[in-house]
Formats: C-alpha cells, sequence, structure tokens
C-alpha cells in the first residue's frame, strides 16, 4: 500500500503539494488527472524520494519513504517509474538496458539478468530486439523499453508520468496496450496521463489534480462521466 | 662552392649518434607527456565532477583553474621554477615542468569533464536512480560511459596540445625534443634537417593519440 498523509512540497518558496492526502491498495490502478503544473509529476518523484518533502509523511509497504533510516536505494527496487522522456541508456544494447540494474543493483549473475531481462523484454513485445540500441528504435518502442526495464527490478508498484505525451499520436497505442497488460497482471500502479478514456477504462480510481491539491477523487467512470466538483467538470470539458 | 662540398659539411655536421640523441629526448617528451596527460585527466575529472556539483567549488576552484588556463605556460614554468628554491625546496626541472603540466591539463580537462557530465540529461539519471542504482551506480555505469564518449573529441585535443607545448619545458633545462634540437643546431648549423627530424619525431608521438582516439569513437558508436 502507498500511503500520502498531509503531503507539502516546496520548491523555494513556490508551494507545489498542498496537503495531499491519498492511498493506494495492492493491486489498485489510479490515474492522476489535471493541468499541467498542477504538482502531479511532483508527487510521483516525492513518492520514490527522487524529492523530498516539507510536511507530512508517505509510506510504502508501512515504510516511511523520508525517514533518515530508510535505504533509499533499497526502496526504489520496490518502486518502479516511468518517465515522460524514456530515457533509454544510448551506449547499451536493449538487452542490457533492462540487465543492467539486475546486474548491479540486485547483484544478480550475468546469466540470471540476462533471462530475466529477455523475459520482461518478451513481455512487453521487443524480443526480436535484444541486441538492436535503443537509438534505432521508434519512441513507442523506446518506452515499452522503459517499462521493461523497470520491471525487471521486479518491483510491487508501478509509478508512470505522462508515458505517451512525447510519443507520436500513431505510438500511444501500444504502449497504452503495454500498461492494460500490466493492469491484467495485477500490478498495482499510479498513471498520470491525460488520456481521459485510458484513465476511465482501466483504473480503478481517478484522482483530479488543481493547484497542489486533490479537488476530486472518485471511482474512473463516475469521475469521468459525472463528476461533482465545477473545477473538475471544466477541466474534463476541455480536453474531452 | 660546389654541391659536393657542402654535402661533406652537411655529413660531418650532422653525426649518426646525433639521431640516438634525439630519440632519447623524444623519450622524454614521451614521459613528461604521458605523466601530465595521464594524472592531469583524472584530476581534471574530480576537478570536472566537483565544477558540476558545487557552486562554491565553481567560484573558487573555477578562479584557480581559470588562472592555469589563462597565464602563458612559459610563464607558469618559470613562475613555479623559480619559486620553490626561494622556499628552500629547489625541484629538478622535471619535476617541475610535471607538477605545471598536470595542472594545466587539468584545468583544461575540467571544462571538458564537467560538459561531459552535463551532456547526460537530469532525466535519465533520475531514471537510473529509480531502479534503485546508488549515487555512485549511476555514475559508474551512466554517467561516465556516456559523458566519456561525449568530451572524447575534446579530450584529444587537449591531449595532443599538451604534448606539444611540453616543449616548453625546455627554458627549465629539461631535455626534451625542442631543447636536445638547439643543443645540436648550435653544434651543426644544421637547422632543416633537424628540425625536420624533430618536427617527425612529434608526429610519432601525436599520431597514436589521434588514431586511439578516432579508434575509440568508432568502436562506441551507439549502433
Ligand atoms: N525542480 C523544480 N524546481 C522548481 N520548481 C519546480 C521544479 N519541479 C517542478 N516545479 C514547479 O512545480 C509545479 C508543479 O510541477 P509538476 O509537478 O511538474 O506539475 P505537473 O506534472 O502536474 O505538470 C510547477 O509550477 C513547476 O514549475
Ligand atoms: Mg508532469
Amino acid at each position: 500500500m502507498i500511503e500520502l498523509n498531509s503531503v507539502n512540497k516546496s520548491f523555494g518558496d513556490l508551494q507545489v503539494l498542498k496537503g495531499i492526502d491519498l492511498s493506494v491498495a495492492k493491486g489498485e490502478v489510479l490515474s492522476v488527472i489535471g493541468a499541467s503544473g498542477s504538482g502531479k509529476s511532483t508527487m510521483l518523484y516525492c513518492i520514490n524520494a527522487l524529492e523530498q518533502i516539507q510536511g507530512g509523511s508517505i509510506s510504502v509497504d508501512g515504510l516511511d519513504v523520508h525517514a533518515k533510516s530508510t535505504d533509499i536505494n533499497k526502496l526504489r527496487q520496490n518502486i518502479g517509474m516511468v518517465f515522460q522522456q524514456w530515457n533509454s541508456f544510448p551506449h547499451l544494447t536493449v538487452l542490457d538496458n533492462v540487465a543492467l540494474a539486475p546486474k548491479i543493483v540486485l547483484k544478480k549473475s550475468a546469466d540470471e539478468a540476462r533471462s530475466i531481462a529477455e523475459k520482461q523484454l518478451q513481455h512487453v513485445g521487443l524480443g526480436d530486439k535484444l541486441d538492436t540500441y535503443p537509438t534505432r528504435m521508434s519512441g513507442g518502442q523506446q518506452q515499452r523499453l522503459a517499462i521493461a526495464r523497470a520491471l525487471a527490478m521486479e518491483p510491487g508498484y508501478m509509478l508512470f508520468d505522462e508515458v505517451t505525451s512525447a510519443l507520436d499520436p500513431e505510438l500511444v497505442g501500444e504502449v497504452l496496450d503495454t500498461l492494460r497488460l500490466l493492469r491484467e497482471d495485477g500490478m498495482t500502479m499510479i498513471v498520470v496521463t491525460h488520456e481521459i478514456n485510458f484513465a476511465r477504462d482501466v483504473s480503478d480510481r481517478i484522482a483530479f489534480f488543481h493547484q497542489g491539491v486533490i479537488e476530486e477523487l472518485a471511482p474512473a467512470k463516475e469521475l469521468v462521466n459525472n463528476p461533482q466538483r465545477q473545477r473538475t467538470q471544466q477541466f474534463l470539458s476541455k480536453v474531452l | 662552392m660546389s654541391e659536393s662540398a657542402n654535402a661533406i659539411q652537411f655529413f660531418t655536421g650532422f653525426r649518426f649518434s646525433d639521431l640516438g640523441f634525439l630519440a632519447e629526448a623524444a623519450g622524454n617528451t614521451l614521459l613528461i607527456s604521458v605523466i601530465s596527460i595521464s594524472i592531469g585527466s583524472v584530476l581534471g575529472c574530480l576537478f570536472g565532477w566537483a565544477l558540476h556539483v558545487s557552486v562554491l567549488a565553481r567560484y573558487l576552484l573555477g578562479s584557480v583553474l581559470d588562472i592555469f588556463r589563462s597565464v602563458p605556460l612559459i610563464i607558469q614554468l618559470l613562475l613555479f621554477f623559480n619559486f620553490f628554491p626561494i622556499l628552500g625546496l629547489p625541484l629538478e626541472p622535471f619535476a617541475a615542468g610535471c607538477i605545471v603540466l598536470i595542472f594545466y591539463t587539468s584545468a583544461l580537462v575540467a571544462q571538458v569533464a564537467r560538459g561531459g557530465i552535463e551532456a547526460v540529461p537530469d532525466s535519465m539519471r533520475r531514471a537510473s536512480r529509480s531502479l534503485g542504482m546508488s549515487y555512485l551506480q549511476d555514475m559508474r555505469y551512466v554517467v561516465w560511459p556516456i559523458g566519456a564518449r561525449a568530451m572524447l573529441p575534446a579530450w584529444t585535443g587537449v591531449a595532443l596540445g599538451v604534448l606539444k607545448d611540453s616543449a616548453l619545458v625546455s627554458v627549465l633545462g629539461y631535455l626534451e625534443l625542442l631543447r636536445a634540437s638547439q643543443i645540436l643546431i648550435t653544434r651543426t648549423q644544421e637547422p632543416f634537417i633537424i628540425l625536420a627530424i624533430v618536427g617527425a619525431f612529434y608526429f610519432a608521438l601525436s599520431y597514436p593519440i589521434g588514431k586511439l582516439s578516432a579508434r575509440l569513437e568508432q568502436r562506441w558508436q551507439y549502433d
């Protein structure tokens, strides 16, 4: 379970998260929508301690993320993250992109790491690209590579930050299909997205962010079809 | 004067054994260059990293390195060489030359290395940290290989420059190629042939660096 309790986060004088309360249960898929700049990415970064928080607390499986005693590298192994930019390691083959972290972080043998990587790459449909370099692949393929790379750590949770926003429209589908696949596998996910239809169809609940607060949080279909708050209605009417 | 008279004067002036003398001096040029470039590059990478991570280092270390980069090398050499005896610590020309060249190299490499580190986008480093890599693992397995590729051409330029600039250590009396050539020219009065040979030696020393760099660049292509 991921739990946020009145989380405050500021960059200097700019308060970006204003008392966020949220909990995501094992197996749940939560989508996060909201205007650009409302703090969605920042919340994800706080959950795996890529950013520090100034107030409140965040726990993952009961472990306090921002406690000094927490082994942050260990914690991050349990929380996979995929970004808007796919960030493939350009100097490594597709296989080595995925095998690197299992090898050096989980201390797997080269053979083990290889078979983990092959399995994950097959899962996202890149089984025929093992020895290719990522710069030779399309954005959609590289984004699926990034997903496989995160999954290779066998995390209990996955965070997705607008993973289709930088893709050409015709490549969005293949990445969303990969997310659907994960949902079927029962993966617990927080998905920041602008794809409202995807959010409605695939997630259990949707949180609507507005200027650093969760303005509305409801079961996915309810929030999209029958939003209660005026700001949610306005936002949805603009993006749908 | 007939042509044959000239030829006789030529052969009596420049002896075959002088070639050995020049080769030995070339060895000294190679020695001081290899020491300066290797140690200076390692130091320069550390300095470049410091410049990247710390604002304070950018001000303090950055200014010191700017001095090394902007004061002519020959002045640095003479200042440094003449300064230590005042402290009662006389330095050999070789040691003084090495120290100055090491810092000079490190100052040039520091900027190159900083550029190399900053060639790796923040978002990629967040991605590797999000996989559970430690700061050092990210540095070692992601930033270094990508940064090294990015800095290779500029680093090669620095290395070739230092090899040639090592000629300036001759002003301290260190017997490297340039100084050896001056000695021979004075004795033989045959500047043309001697400078041509010295040029050939410099070329022979530089060529492998450029070749190695080109080979690495090719091997490191991303596909
Ligand atoms: N590293 C940072 N330093 C300063 N301000 C930042 C930083 N990261 C984000 N912000 C600011 O925080 C706010 C929220 O950003 P972000 O979480 O990226 O929003 P979203 O993902 O919803 O578009 C924005 O105003 C942004 O400019
Ligand atoms: Mg964002």
